[in-house]
């Protein structure tokens, strides 16, 4: 078997996104300089990504690069970015030998399974955490930023970035961020792919600053509550936008003012929006938004989530009892069912905020969801399923793949009973060639046979180590990693975390945030022996 | 006038024929048996050349010409054929173009490709049959003056409540003039005191709602669509039909064979049913209630399986068929043998296009009863005969088979009486015997 894949030039492609992600770790040592913090972490980070990036480079002096480099070279840069990710982390528990003394050697993150997790969880923008006791005081200011920075870089897509910004990446360009962009397909914003890559990028960048400035904005009027400040103020602009969800406040957005969490939420929704369609709005067509199919299927999907939620949390729809393994106490949870019942800001607002939080997959937090009852915590679990749109940073299957398989469901219905009638599936007016319906049908079973193995595995997995997971929080976890959302429930609900599972179970949800950011197919492409032949 | 045709295919043909009598017409073909036949058949001078080649337009004498029309087969050929034309000479050119795309280009543009006028086959026929399809009694209509006046042709039924009256005692319209009655093949125009039969054919000239609420009185039955549309064949006559009607708001079915092109149509027409089959298999015109339509527009791609396609359609019991007859002489047998309307889009065309050619130069012209009798819209000239006088003093000076049916005055409808008269600027909705439609609109 003869190897007709140039994987030499996808690696030196690798290499060169690693080299420039020297770049954006110098926000974090900047930041250490700014609290006093040693900046050793981010110096070794920077010396070892630009040495293997150096290294990888010199694979292919000129890489070129056709559609299965394309998928190669993807799929590899997230696995790349992911290990190198895990540096700070490793350094902040164990030190440098000879040069730097463990900075907070109790760090869940020493655990190289869980720095990897913590690492892959930041730049697939899952969320989903190890941290263990998640602030500024147990953890650097440098590496809590730069566990926020991974979610941004990752959000609009590191692909997406080194099309933008790196001219040999011109021709390929297309499909390199066809492999990497949520949805299917990409749409073309201008004649030059890498211009397209700069608008959403610069699109991406605009709206991260407005919420920074807003967020900071309530913090000066005093309307913030007490933890907000220009810290938390760029971490949360940081997790938002790229539907991420790592806050700095072990409480989530919990920790902030009514206020700060009605802020968040249009910025959730526009992270959940296709920026192409965003763009289009912006620069002078605002009636494409309401035009569009998806956009109108994504607000729907939302709107109900939150209305069925707000039912039952105004009636009064939380957990009868402490579950086991819950991370609240019944103190907490009588106070809150106290506050939320019969109100109906606080039940609309928490009810918006968890849909929206779930549905976009940001997987932020107004409020611990875990004590709800069964229902609405199965309301979330159904929304973890629907994802954002084509071309945003959410994850998941994407709305438009549901319109779709609806679409299609009603046509074959309409068929059975007129089996001439010739019915294409339309959105927006346009008809679907049966071929794009046939991909999205695959990917979205290809997505649930992998969730339900998943499940499966992790079941497995556990049991072999003697530990004991509920089915909700099994099939949350396989659904919320692969999602790419963050929080599941129970033990992994928003105010836990991922540390109970076992190393092995870790690593297999690494690969499953990993897949799931990738939508699958260009990680299994790889994966078949077709694909290395000829 | 002199007019140079370009393409003796069965529609330049007709349209010499049509123009024959009153003009000079040279006739440019590139098929030499053809341009022989042309010679013996018409009597018009047909010239063998390429209609693109300067050499051959300026042998059929291009330069003196002052209307050239490009009548072949090839869209892309009348279009440069016109561009040619242009670039050579003053003459107004007009294009017979299938492609409803370059309808649209020329549209933009009303000066696109050359072209002074452009009649789309397709959509001129597609254009009749969705005004015989929207009023459900009739055999023919057209509308004149920005569709302020409406010509129609009826057909009085034996049950029809009109049976027996005269023509006096049925006229209890304002707005709606008797123009004609076609009985045994006899085109005459009615009194008063004529009384109508059962099988006598009527075409009336009013307002489309005086039209259409004579429709019901004629045909009580069938007042207005309210059934389906069912169109047998998918090809471009079919889509337009599909889409005009979609356009009015009636949703069709479609029945095409050809999975591609059913496909295609299904994409191009999201409120059209598109079905694919074959619609003579009974078995489905059965299970799909194809019997319960109203209307079956009958538009494949040869005159015989639209004939039986129709007479399928009623066998299961569709109301009334329509069909596209390509073959003119099969329009009067396929009527005879059970079809209602047969539609000749060759005719729709050489109509069209005839309304160029009126010396006085009509505004719009209409065919009825085959060509055997015109509506004509002229507007009336200060130096017009009809000018400045009343109807009943100035149709003395017409032929006595001119009935004014309507006059448009700034737009609007104006009944025609004897004491009304005419001013210089007004429209009039004419019909005339055919053999009278030159020296009419010659006159006016």
């Amino acid at each position: 078997m003869s190897i007709r894949v140039d994987y030499r030039a996808s690696l030196s492609l690798v290499g060169t996104v690693l080299k420039y992600l020297t770049v954006p770790l110098l926000l974090p040592v900047v930041v250490a300089l700014l609290y006093g913090e040693t900046v050793a972490p981010f110096v070794l980070t920077i010396a070892v990504t630009l040495l293997a990036g150096g290294g990888l480079e010199r694979l292919a002096p000129d890489p070129d690069i056709g559609p299965r480099e394309a998928f190669l070279m993807v799929a590899t840069t997230w696995l790349a970015v992911a290990v190198v990710g895990t540096i700070p982390y490793l350094v902040e528990a164990h030190g440098i030998p000879g040069l730097l003394s463990p900075i907070h050697p109790d760090s869940t993150l020493g655990n190289p399974a869980n720095a990897l997790f913590e690492s892959m969880s930041g730049f697939t923008t899952t969320g989903a955490t190890v941290l263990g006791s998640i602030n500024v005081t147990d953890h650097t200011y440098g590496v809590m930023i730069w566990r926020q920075l991974t979610q941004w870089l990752g959000g609009m897509g590191i692909v997406v970035l080194a099309v933008a910004i790196l001219p040999e990446l011109s021709v390929g360009g297309a499909q390199l961020m066809d492999a990497e962009a949520p949805g299917p397909g990409i749409e073309k914003l201008s004649p030059k792919i890498a211009e397209t890559a700069r608008v959403l990028w610069g699109a991406y960048f605009a709206i991260t600053v407005v919420e920074i400035m807003l967020l900071y904005g309530l913090d000066l009027a005093g309307m913030a509550g007490p933890n907000m400040d220009a810290y938390n103020a760029v971490a949360h602009g940081l997790t938002t936008m790229p539907t991420g969800g790592f806050s700095p406040q072990a409480r989530s957005i919990e920790a902030f003012s009514a206020a700060v969490q009605w802020v968040i939420i249009p910025f959730m929704v526009i992270a959940g929006t296709n920026f192409a369609l965003i763009w289009r709005a912006l620069s002078g067509s605002p009636e494409k938004l309401w035009n569009d199919t998806e956009f109108r299927g994504y607000l729907g999907a939302m709107g109900v989530l939150t209305a069925i939620i707000t039912g039952l949390l105004f009636t009064g729809g939380f957990a009868t009892g402490v579950p086991e393994g819950a991370t609240f106490d019944a103190a907490y949870l009588t106070e809150q069912a106290a506050a939320l019942t019969g109100s109906l800001e606080p039940s609309l607002r928490h009810a918006l905020f968890q849909a929206v939080s779930i549905v976009t997959t940001t997987g932020y937090a107004s409020i611990d969801f875990d004590m709800w009852g069964s229902a609405a915590k199965y309301a979330l679990l159904f929304g973890m399923f629907v994802g954002g749109s084509a071309g945003s940073t959410g994850g998941a299957v994407k709305i438009i793949r549901w319109i779709v398989i609806a679409k299609t469901v009603r046509r074959e219905l309409f068929t059975s009973a007129h089996p001439e009638a010739v019915r294409p599936v339309r959105l927006g007016g346009n008809a679907l060639d049966d071929r794009a319906v046939r991909g999205i049908m695959t990917f979205t079973l290809l997505y649930l046979v992998v969730f339900f193995l998943g499940a499966f595995v992790l079941a497995i997995d556990s049991t072999r180590v003697g530990m004991e997971f509920t089915v909700l929080e099994l099939i949350s976890a396989a659904a919320s990693t692969l999602g790419n959302v963050g929080p599941a429930f129970y033990r992994l609900g928003p105010m836990g975390g991922y540390i109970p599972f076992p190393n092995t179970s870790k690593l297999f949800m690494v690969g499953l945030m990993w897949a799931g950011r990738l939508e699958i197919l260009p990680l299994l492409v790889c994966l078949t022996p077709e694909y290395w032949r000829r | 006038m002199r007019v140079i045709i370009v393409g003796a295919g069965q529609v330049g043909e007709s349209i010499a024929a049509d123009l024959s009598d009153a003009h000079d017409v040279v006739i440019v073909e590139q098929d030499p048996d053809r341009v022989e036949e042309i010679n013996y058949s018409l009597d018009v001078l047909a010239v063998q050349g390429d209609g693109t080649s300067v050499s051959a337009l300026e042998e059929a004498g291009v330069t003196d010409a002052d209307m050239v029309i490009a009548s072949t087969d090839d869209d892309e050929t009348n279009i440069v054929v016109c561009s040619t034309v242009k670039a050579i000479s003053d003459a107004f050119t007009i294009a017979r173009i299938k492609n409803t795309e370059y309808l649209r280009t020329w549209q933009h543009s009303e000066s696109a490709f050359g072209i002074d006028f452009m009649v789309c086959t397709y959509l001129l026929a597609a254009e009749s049959i969705v005004r015989v399809v929207g009023l459900p009694a009739a055999r023919d209509a057209d509308t004149f003056g920005n569709g302020c006046v409406e010509m129609a042709e009826f057909e009085v039924g034996e049950e029809s409540p009109l049976s027996g009256q005269t023509v006096a005692e049925a006229d209890t319209y304002d707005a709606l003039t008797f123009a004609a009655i076609v009985r045994e093949e006899e085109m005459q125009i009615p009194t008063g005191e004529t009384k109508l039969c059962s099988g006598d054919r009527l075409v009336v000239i009013g307002t489309p709602r005086s039209v259409r609420s004579f429709a019901g009185d004629v045909a009580p039955d069938e007042t207005a669509l309210s059934g389906e549309v069912v169109i047998v064949g998918g090809s471009e006559i079919g889509y337009h039909i599909a889409r005009l009607l979609s356009e009015r708001g009636v949703s069709a079915r479609l029945l095409e064979r050809d999975p591609e092109r059913a496909r295609e149509l299904a994409e191009k027409l999201p409120d059209t049913m598109v079905m694919e089959t074959d619609a003579t298999d009974v078995e489905f015109l059965e299970r799909e209630h194809i019997g319960d339509a109203e209307v079956v527009v009958a538009a494949l791609d040869s005159d015989e399986k639209n004939l039986l396609a129709s007479l399928l359609a009623e066998g299961v019991g569709a109301d009334r068929s329509v069909a596209v007859i390509d073959q003119e002489e099969y329009v009067d047998l396929f009527e005879r043998v059970g079809i209602d309307v047969g539609i000749n889009p060759r005719q729709v065309v050489a109509e069209e296009i005839t309304r160029f050619t009126r010396a006085g130069g009509a505004e719009n012209v209409a065919m009825v009863e085959s060509g055997r009798g015109e509506v004509l819209e002229i507007e009336v000239a200060a130096d017009s005969p009809l000018a400045g006088k009343q109807i009943q003093e100035s149709i003395h000076e017409l032929p006595d088979d001119v009935v004014i049916g309507a006059i448009i005055r700034g737009g609007e409808y104006t009944v025609p009486r004897g004491a009304t008269t005419l001013e210089a600027g007004d429209h009039v909705v004419l019909f005339v015997d055919s053999e009278h439609a030159d020296e009419v609109s010659g006159l006016l």
